[in-house]
């Protein structure tokens, strides 16, 4: 069908921005979505009322991203909103942050599902204590990759001088990360200079515009693809006329793949089988790869239910009840120390010890303060826990999905923390 | 059998969304999906018949009915049920108006849409229900584009968007106190050109509604509507019989219809492409004020 099924061969690129009311995210965000037309006139309509309301000048970009009352009113972005667009190649989904150490919490969320960080450096300022701790989130949160768009560069006469001044500094806070992938693109959000259309302002550079690079960035390895990973979701069994005797095993694959007749290891019993089959609905497949969610039926009847993990033989997971969890506390009651907590990883819950605070983090200098033990709410941390059973789990550098966990306050049900495994 | 998929966008939505439905089947008690016979209802559902076959789906679909139907909504729900063996709940807003629970508005724009927030919470209540899916989007509204996938509920039904809970990776916290429930959106990531491409790459039958169709109708506030015998007509408007097919499905008082010759998925993808306005900017309970949408969430609604 000519046109439309190109678009069924769409990549999915998520990817999150941080920034603080004046560096010119919203903006950029609102550039993005209207030079790839996301912006419908309805909205347009609704967007110019508004600006007008507010005795704004220009049409207020800023106000497609900013979605609630209280936000609009204060003209501040206070949680994560997602925004989507499409350009031919790839489909985005942009969680959209705000900047300001107060929001760190909003900030690791809208990370954790990211493949790629767009932060945002303004031109005038160079490097500040936030871009410093925008780098820092990326790099926890273990974001494959980062885009340094250095902004307003109108405001700065367009100059390389300063755009080299400001990289060098950025490779200096980028040595103390572990990012694979960094890259500077000198932009004007508000005049549009590399943003989709090429600048005719900045001859001197000649990489790629960000929506270049938004578009072919390879993402295809970002997932884990070594270590089959199966976490148990839902067990399915018809016991209907047609399938008697059908048992599925429904779930996401987090990582890896599986094929048919795979020899493998179910945890925490350790029993061995082969793959019999992978379905979906009245589809089934010879291989599977993550994220996709099947379900799996083996060749021999054994005990698995929810919480349980299927695994290529000879490649397991750690299996620990003690483990060193990074943290960034969400909560405003602060953490308790020896205090107990819910914990949910992959799809088994359990209960925690929180033994030991470690370290805390310092995210606008990168130091760790080992004397200072109390734990507010947007503080990172290093802790020790204690689990009421085994976790089968990888390091969060190496598995994003069997590498995190998030905790839960037992009396108020809330999460108060998100968990990266070391 | 397939060789191998292709992992492209609406497959990794997909995978997405039956990763929630099976987490909601896995961690409530007693979920209940919601479906309205619009199309993004008509997705979830497929989604749901994907993520439990070959067994049935492990939990019933609730209807909230305004009596403001299109009879053709409810014969394709109702063929949809009775095919899969899917267990139909209808809550009727016409119910709670005669029990005294809501007053019915007056007036020419008269609409039932806000009076399903109360059935809907009577309903979660009389049936105990801890869960109930959605189709909502985020891209539809702008209050819609921070909400959760698992969205928490006090025990009045209330959405307190201001300390809604965090969400990280796919690690979805359903825990709850007694009385209070969750919303659930299995579909949040899906924009309507994701939702055209998939229903056309899955083939999936759809209500004879989207396409387009020769019916009565009027225009009011630059918005065609259907006219049916329960709505008032104001004396300038006048009704004609002009080529419309809808865009999204609700109650018919407040359902706008695009003007249209497209009959085929193949043309509806091509004008959702080339169109420029949202969906629901023809939807007139959207219109009532600038936070319209967020207003009737805090209160309950879907």
């Amino acid at each position: 069908m000519g046109k439309e099924s190109g678009y069924l061969d769409m990549e999915l690129l998520r990817f999150t921005t941080a920034g603080s009311v004046d560096d010119g995210k919203s903006t950029l965000i609102g550039r993005l979505l209207y030079d790839s037309k996301a912006i419908f006139e309805d909205q347009m309509e609704a967007i110019e009322r508004a600006s007008e309301r507010a005795g704004n000048e220009d049409v207020n970009l800023a106000l497609l991203t900013d979605g609630l009352k209280a936000e609009r009113e204060q003209g501040i972005t206070i949680d994560v909103a997602y925004r989507y667009f499409a350009t031919p190649k790839r489909k985005f989904i942009i969680a959209d942050t705000p900047g300001h150490i107060q929001y760190t919490r909003n900030m690791v969320t809208g990370a954790s599902t990211a493949n790629l960080a767009l932060i945002l450096v303004d031109a005038r300022h160079g490097v500040l204590e936030q871009t410093l701790r925008h780098a820092y989130i990326a790099s926890l949160l273990q974001i494959p990759h980062v885009i340094f768009c250095i902004n307003k560069m109108d405001l700065v006469d367009y100059s390389e001088d300063r755009f080299e001044e400001i990289v060098k500094d950025l490779e200096g806070v980028a040595s103390k990360l572990s990012v694979k992938d960094i890259r500077y693109v000198p932009i004007s959000a508000l005049k549009g200079d590399n943003v989709v259309a090429r600048s005719k302002n900045m001859d001197w550079y000649d990489g790629p515009t960000l929506m270049y690079l938004l578009e072919n960035i390879h993402i295809g390895s970002d997932i884990n693809t070594q270590d089959f990973r199966f976490p148990v979701q839902y067990v399915i069994r018809p016991q209907s006329k047609d399938f008697p005797d059908y048992r599925g095993y429904g779930g996401r694959i987090a990582s890896g793949s599986v094929n048919v007749g795979d020899e493998v290891t179910v945890l925490p019993s350790g029993f061995s089988s082969k793959v019999k089959t992978i379905d979906l609905y009245k589809d089934s497949f010879e291989t599977a790869i993550a994220p996709q969610s099947v379900a799996i039926t083996l060749e021999d009847d054994i005990d698995i239910s929810r919480g349980d993990m299927i695994v290529r033989e000879g490649n397991v997971p750690h299996t620990s009840q003690d483990i060193d969890v990074m943290i960034c506390w969400f909560n405003e009651r602060k953490l308790v120390p020896r205090g107990k907590y819910v914990i949910r990883h992959t799809t088994t819950e359990a209960r925690c010890l929180v033994k030991d605070v470690n370290f805390k983090m310092d995210i606008n200098t990168l130091e760790r303060n080992y004397d200072d033990k109390e734990i507010n709410m947007n503080d990172v941390a290093r802790i020790s826990i204690r689990t009421t059973k085994p976790l089968f789990y990888d390091s969060y550098s190496r598995n994003r999905t069997t590498g995190s966990l998030i905790m839960i306050d037992e009396a108020t049900n809330e999460t108060v923390a998100a968990g990266m495994i070391v | 059998m397939m060789d191998k998929i292709q992992i492209n966008h609406l497959r990794e939505l997909e995978a997405e969304s039956i990763f929630v439905i099976r987490e909601v089947a896995a961690q409530f008690e007693k979920p209940v999906m919601l479906f309205s016979g619009g199309k993004d209802s008509i997705v979830m559902f497929h989604l749901a018949m994907k993520a439990f076959y070959p067994a049935r789906i492990p939990f019933p679909m609730l209807h909230v009915d305004t009596g403001h139907n299109f009879q053709e909504t409810l014969d394709y729900r109702d063929k949809l049920m009775a095919e899969t063996g899917t267990k139909l709940i209808v809550a009727s807003v016409q119910e709670s108006i005669d029990k005294g629970r809501v007053v019915e508005e007056k007036g020419v724009n008269a609409s039932r849409n806000k009076l399903q927030t109360t059935t809907l919470l009577d309903a979660i209540e009389e049936h105990k229900f801890d869960a109930a899916m959605g189709g909502g989007r985020r891209d539809e509204e702008k209050a819609r584009a921070k909400e959760r996938f698992f969205s928490h509920r006090d025990e009045f039904g209330q959405w307190d968007p201001k300390n809604q809970r965090p969400e990280l990776w796919n690690l979805f916290n359903g825990r709850k106190h007694m009385g209070e429930h969750f919303r659930v959106f299995p579909i949040s990531n899906w924009t309507e050109m994701d939702v055209w491409q998939y229903i056309y790459m899955e083939k999936i039958e759809l209500p004879s509604l989207y396409f387009t169709h020769r019916r009565k109708v009027f225009q009011r506030d630059g918005v065609w509507l259907a006219l049916a015998p329960f709505m008032q007509l104001k004396p300038d408007e006048k009704v004609v019989e002009m080529e419309v097919r809808c865009r999204t499905i609700g109650d018919i008082t407040c359902t706008g219809l695009t003007l249209s010759n497209a009959n085929s998925l193949e043309d509806i993808i091509h004008e959702v492409a080339t169109t420029r306005t949202t969906e629901r900017g023809g939807r007139a309970d959207d219109k009532r004020s600038e936070s319209a949408m967020e207003d009737r969430k805090k209160e309950g609604y879907f």
